[in-house]
C-alpha cells in the first residue's frame, strides 16, 4: 500500500488575467521511505503540486479543481480541517525555500521549534523545550541550549534552514516535503543540508519529496525523479534510468544546460523560447514551441505512458519509438 | 531527425507589449469606482464653489432679517440662517474658502515636506539623523496648541491660517519623501543608469523625480482632508476665518449653536463637509492602491 | 532597554526647556494685556498691577524669574484671570478630569478599532471588510465637533439616555469618550487591518499552518505581534491628538478639565495659565510617547539590537 497516492490532481488560480492551470492532471505515488525528486523550472507546477497536498494554497485565487491524494486512507484534498490539522506538522511536514521569511521574526526559535509538539502531543512546555534543544543539537546547531532562545535574524542562512528542519522533524513525521530548501543557500551549505536530511531520513525511516530545479541535487539524493513542465509530469523514472536512458526532450535539454558538463570556450546552451502562458489552453505537448524534435503530430493530446517498466514519458515521438535521445 | 524548422520562431511574435507603470496605475485607478465617483464629485463641487465666488459674489452675505431662519424651500434650496442669509450660497462660498485653505495649506505642507525629506534623505549621515530626530520630537508634541498660540498672539489674518495649518502637516510628507529618496539612491537602476554613462542631472530628472512624484501625489491628496479638518477645528474654537467671511468650519460651528431649533443649519454644512472629505479620502486611497504594485487585490 | 529609556529622558529635558522658552517669548508678544478687558483702570492702578505681577521688569529678567520658579519650585505662577488662584491649583483640580477623559477615549478607540480591523482583515474584500472600513472612513471625515452635538441630540435629548453635559455620573463619561475616541478608533481599525493583512500574506504564516496550527493559534500567537506594530507606532501621535481633541470635547460637553482652561485662557489672555497648560501637556505627551516607544521596541525584537 503506497504511503501517498496522488491521482489526477488539478489546481488552478483564478486571476484577473484568466485561469492559470498550474497543475494539470498530475498523478504519482510514494512508498514508505522513498525519496522522490520533483524537477522543473519556475512555473512548472512542482511547488503548487505539493502545496495542494497540504492545502496551503490561498483559496481565493487558488482552487483545487479535482483529483485525490490518498494518505493512509484519508483524501488530503477533501479532508475536514480537523483531520487535516492532525496530519499537517505531525505526519507530513514541510520545509520551505527561504528560511528567513518562513520563520516568524517576532518569536524566539524556542517557541517556534516546540510549537508542533505543543499542538500535536500532550506534553508540558518544559519537556517540549528539552526535546527542542535535543533536536536542535542533532541538526548541527552548536550550543543549542543557549541558541534556542535567539530570534531568527540572529542566525545565518544555513543555520536557519537547520532550524526549519529541526522544526519539521521534531514530531517524527512519515513524509517530509522539501520545497527547494537549498536554493537560497551557498553551495557548501547546500551539501551540508542535503547530508543532514539524508541522515535524518535514515534515522526516522521517513519518505522525502525533494522539489528542486537542480538536476545535480537530484542525482545525489533521490531514488526516483519526476520531471514537470507547464503543470504536467513529462518524464518519470528511477534516477539512474533518467540520466542513462533519457526519454523526453525537455529532460535532455535540462541536462544539456548544466554548465559544468559543457565544453569550455563554447557558448552556453540555453533552451530557446519561454515557458508557456498557463492561462491559455495548450493542446498537445506544452514543450512544442521550444522542442527541436517537435512536429505537427505533437500538437495532439498525449498521455504519460510507460515505455519500460517504471519509466514513463509524455513525449509522443519517444513513445512511438521515432526518436532516441 | 526532423527536417522541419523549429516551431519556436513562430511564437516570438506572440510576446505581449509591456505596460508602463503609469499606464498600469491609471488602468487600476479607473477600475476603482469609489475613487472615480469621489474625484468627479470634488471636481464638480470645486467648480460650483468658484463659480459662485466669481458670478454671484455678494449673495452669501446679503441678510434678510425679516425673514430669519427658514427651512429649505424653492426660493432657498437649503434654507436660510438666523440672519436670513441663503444657506446654499453660504455653503458654496464657505466651500471655496475651505477648499482654498485645503489646497494652499497642502501646498505649503508638500513644499516644506518634500524639501526637508529630500535633503535629509539625499545627504544622509549626521544631518539626516539630526533632521529626523527633530521631526520625531515635533511629531510627538501637540503642535496644534502652538498653532493656537501663534494665532492668538499674531492675530487671525487668513495668510497666517494657511501657513500655520500647513506647518503642522508637513511631517508625514517629510518622512515619506525621505524614505523614498533613500531607497531610490540605492536602487540598482540608478547604478545601471550611471554605468550606462548618463549624467547625474539626467538621472535625477528621468528616474528619480517620477518615482517621488507618485508618492507625493498620493500623500498630498490625503493631506487635503486632514488640513480641512484642522481648519474646521480652528473655526470651531473661534480662531478661523472671521465674519462676514465664512468657511465650512464656521458654518458648522454656527449651526451647532442653534441645532435644536434649526437642525438644518448644522446638517447641510456637515453633509457637504463630510462627503467632500470622504471623496478626497477615496481618491487618495485609490491613488495609493493604483500606484502600490505590491498591494494588488489578486 | 534601560539605556534606551535613559537616553530618551535626557533628550526630553532640553526639548521641554526649548518648548518653555519659545512659549514664554511667544506669549510675551501677545497683544492686549490680561487686564485690558477688565473695568477701566487709572494709569497708577495699572502700574501697581504690573509691578505686582512683575510685568515691569525687563523681558529676560521675567524669563529667568519664571524659569527659576518653575524648575526649583515647580511653581507655575499666579493666574491673571482668576485672582487669588495659582495656576498650580487650577491645574491640580482640572488635570485629573482631562486625563480620565483621555484614557477612556483611548480605551474606546483601541478596543473597537482593534476588533474592527482584525475582523476586516480576515474577511478581506467582502461585506465584513467593506462595512467596518467605510464606517471607519466616516469616523475620520466627520469632525468631533459634529459628532459630539449629534450624539447629544440623538442620545441625550431624543432618547434621554444620557445627560447633555456635565461630568457627575459614570454615565456622563460615555458620550464624551466616544466623541473623543471616534477618530482614533477609525484610524486604528485601518492600521490594524493593514498590519494584519501584511502579516497574513507572509511566508511564516504558511509555515505555521504547515505545522498544523489552528486558526486561533495562527492569529493570536503569530499575527498579533507583528500585525499590531503599526497601531503601537501610532499610539504616540494618537496621544498628542487626544490632547487637541479634548479641547473640543471638553467645550461641547462642558467638562471641567484643563483643556477647557486652555481655550478660555487664550481668549482671556491669561499668560501664566496658557504657559502652564502648554507645559503640562508637553510633559504629558513626552512621557506617553516614551512609553509608546518602549512598547514598540518590546514588541519588535529587530529594534532591540539597534
Amino acid at each position: 500500500m503506497p504511503l501517498l497516492e496522488v491521482t489526477n490532481l488539478r489546481t488552478s488560480f483564478h486571476t484577473r488575467h484568466g485561469i492559470v492551470r498550474a497543475v494539470n492532471d498530475v498523478s504519482f505515488s510514494l512508498e514508505k521511505g522513498d525519496t522522490l525528486g520533483i524537477v522543473g523550472e519556475s512555473g512548472s507546477g512542482k511547488s503548487v503540486t505539493c502545496y495542494s497536498l497540504m492545502r496551503l494554497i490561498p483559496q481565493p485565487p487558488g482552487k483545487i479543481e479535482g483529483g485525490t491524494a490518498m494518505f493512509d486512507g484519508v483524501d488530503l484534498l477533501t479532508a475536514s480541517t480537523e483531520q487535516l490539522s492532525k496530519i499537517r506538522g505531525k505526519r507530513i511536514s514541510m520545509i520551505f525555500q527561504d528560511p528567513m521569511t518562513s520563520l516568524n521574526p517576532y518569536l524566539r526559535i524556542s517557541d517556534q521549534i516546540i510549537e508542533p509538539l505543543l499542538i500535536h502531543e500532550k506534553i508540558s512546555r518544559a519537556a517540549a523545550l528539552e526535546r527542542g534543544i535535543a533536536m536542535l543539537s542533532e541538526v548541527g546547531v552548536p550550543d543549542a541550549a543557549n541558541r534556542i532562545r535567539s530570534y531568527p535574524h540572529e542566525f545565518s542562512g544555513g543555520m536557519r534552514q537547520r532550524v526549519m528542519i529541526a522544526m519539521a522533524l521534531i514530531t517524527k513525521p512519515e513524509l517530509l516535503i522539501a520545497d527547494e530548501p537549498t536554493t537560497a543557500l551557498d553551495v557548501t551549505v547546500q551539501a551540508q543540508i542535503l547530508d543532514l536530511v539524508k541522515k535524518m531520513q535514515r534515522e526516522l525511516g521517513m519518505a522525502v519529496i525533494w522539489i528542486t530545479h537542480d538536476l545535480g541535487v537530484v542525482a545525489g539524493f533521490c531514488q526516483r525523479v519526476q520531471v514537470m513542465y507547464a503543470g504536467r509530469i513529462v518524464e518519470r523514472a528511477a534516477t539512474d534510468e533518467l540520466f542513462a536512458r533519457t526519454a523526453h526532450p525537455y529532460t535532455r535539454a535540462l541536462q544539456k544546460s548544466i554548465p559544468a558538463l559543457q565544453p569550455k570556450g563554447a557558448a552556453l546552451y540555453t533552451i530557446p523560447g519561454m515557458p508557456p502562458d498557463l492561462s491559455r489552453p495548450i493542446p498537445g505537448c506544452p514543450f512544442v514551441p521550444r522542442c527541436e524534435f517537435a512536429q505537427e503530430q505533437c500538437k495532439q493530446p498525449v498521455e504519460l505512458k510507460d515505455i519500460t517498466p517504471n519509466h514513463a514519458t509524455a513525449c509522443l515521438r519517444v513513445q512511438k519509438g521515432e526518436i532516441k535521445l | 531527425m526532423s527536417a522541419e524548422p523549429p516551431i519556436v520562431t513562430q511564437h516570438l511574435g506572440e510576446i505581449e507589449p509591456g505596460h508602463s507603470l503609469w499606464q498600469d496605475a491609471w488602468h487600476r485607478l479607473r477600475q476603482n469606482k469609489l475613487a472615480i465617483i469621489g474625484g468627479i464629485f470634488v471636481i464638480i463641487l470645486a467648480v460650483a464653489c468658484f463659480l459662485t465666488v466669481t458670478i454671484a459674489p455678494g449673495t452669501y452675505a446679503t441678510t434678510n432679517l425679516a425673514l430669519g431662519a427658514t427651512k429649505p424651500s424653492l426660493h432657498h434650496l437649503l434654507g436660510t440662517d438666523i440672519l436670513g442669509r441663503d444657506m446654499l450660497a453660504r455653503i458654496l462660498f464657505g466651500g471655496s474658502i475651505s477648499l482654498s485653505v485645503g489646497l494652499v495649506a497642502t501646498l505649503v505642507s508638500v513644499i516644506i515636506g518634500v524639501l526637508y525629506g529630500a535633503i535629509s534623505g539625499y545627504v544622509g549621515g549626521r544631518l539626516d539623523v539630526i533632521m529626523m530626530r527633530i521631526v520625531d520630537i515635533i511629531y510627538s508634541l501637540p503642535f496644534v496648541i502652538f498653532v493656537i498660540l501663534i494665532l492668538v498672539v499674531f492675530g487671525q489674518q487668513i495668510i497666517l491660517v494657511f501657513m500655520a495649518i500647513g506647518a503642522v502637516s508637513w511631517l508625514d510628507m517629510a518622512r515619506i519623501v525621505r524614505a523614498q529618496v533613500m531607497s531610490l539612491k540605492r536602487q540598482e537602476f540608478v547604478e545601471a543608469a550611471v554605468s550606462l554613462g548618463l549624467r547625474k542631472r539626467r538621472i535625477i530628472l528621468r528616474h528619480m523625480i517620477p518615482n517621488v512624484l507618485g508618492i507625493v501625489a498620493i500623500y498630498g491628496t490625503l493631506i487635503v482632508p486632514t488640513v480641512m479638518l484642522l481648519e474646521a477645528f480652528l473655526s470651531f474654537l473661534g480662531l478661523g476665518v472671521q465674519a462676514p467671511m465664512t468657511s465650512w468650519g464656521t458654518l458648522i460651528n454656527d449651526g451647532r449653536k442653534s441645532m435644536e431649533e434649526y437642525p438644518w443649519l448644522l446638517i447641510f454644512p456637515s453633509l457637504f463637509f463630510a462627503i467632500t472629505l470622504f471623496s478626497l479620502n477615496f481618491v487618495g486611497d485609490g491613488l495609493r492602491d493604483a500606484l502600490d504594485v505590491r498591494a494588488s487585490k489578486d | 532597554m534601560l539605556r534606551f529609556i535613559l537616553k530618551r529622558i535626557l533628550e526630553a529635558i532640553p526639548v521641554l526647556l526649548i518648548v518653555a522658552t519659545i512659549t514664554f517669548f511667544l506669549l510675551h508678544h501677545m497683544p492686549g494685556g490680561p487686564f485690558d478687558t477688565e473695568k477701566v483702570t487709572t494709569p497708577e492702578i495699572k502700574a501697581q498691577i504690573e509691578a505686582y505681577y512683575g510685568l515691569n521688569k525687563p523681558v529676560w529678567r521675567q524669563y529667568l524669574d519664571y524659569m527659576g520658579r518653575l524648575i526649583f519650585h515647580g511653581d507655575l505662577g499666579p493666574s491673571y484671570k482668576y485672582f487669588g488662584w495659582s495656576v498650580n491649583e487650577l491645574l491640580a483640580g482640572s488635570l485629573p478630569v482631562s486625563i480620565e477623559l483621555g484614557i477612556e477615549g483611548m480605551v474606546f478607540a483601541l478596543f473597537f478599532g482593534l476588533i474592527a480591523g482584525t475582523i476586516a482583515s480576515l474577511r478581506k474584500n467582502t461585506l465584513g471588510d467593506y462595512l467596518p472600513m467605510s464606517i471607519a472612513t466616516l469616523g475620520i471625515c466627520i469632525p468631533s465637533f459634529v459628532t459630539g452635538p449629534l450624539l447629544i441630540l440623538i442620545f441625550g435629548i431624543h432618547f434621554k439616555w444620557f445627560n447633555s453635559s456635565g461630568w457627575f455620573f459614570p454615565r456622563d463619561r460615555i458620550l464624551p469618550a466616544m466623541t473623543l475616541g471616534l477618530y482614533y478608533m477609525a484610524y486604528i481599525s485601518r492600521l490594524t487591518r493593514g498590519g494584519m493583512l501584511e502579516i497574513l500574506s507572509q511566508d511564516f504564516i504558511r509555515t505555521a499552518r504547515a505545522k498544523g496550527a489552528s486558526g486561533w493559534r495562527v492569529m493570536c500567537k503569530h499575527c498579533l505581534r507583528g500585525g499590531l506594530l503599526p497601531v503601537v507606532a501610532f499610539l504616540g501621535p494618537a496621544i498628542s491628538g487626544l490632547v487637541t481633541g479634548s479641547l473640543v470635547v471638553e467645550t461641547i460637553f462642558d467638562i471641567p478639565g484643563s483643556a477647557r482652561f486652555f481655550v478660555t485662557s487664550a481668549f482671556n489672555r491669561d499668560g501664566p495659565m496658557l504657559m502652564g497648560t502648554t507645559l503640562v501637556y508637553a510633559v504629558l505627551v513626552v512621557v506617553m510617547n516614551l512609553l509608546a516607544d518602549v512598547a514598540q521596541v518590546w514588541m519588535n525584537p529587530k529594534l532591540r539590537f539597534e
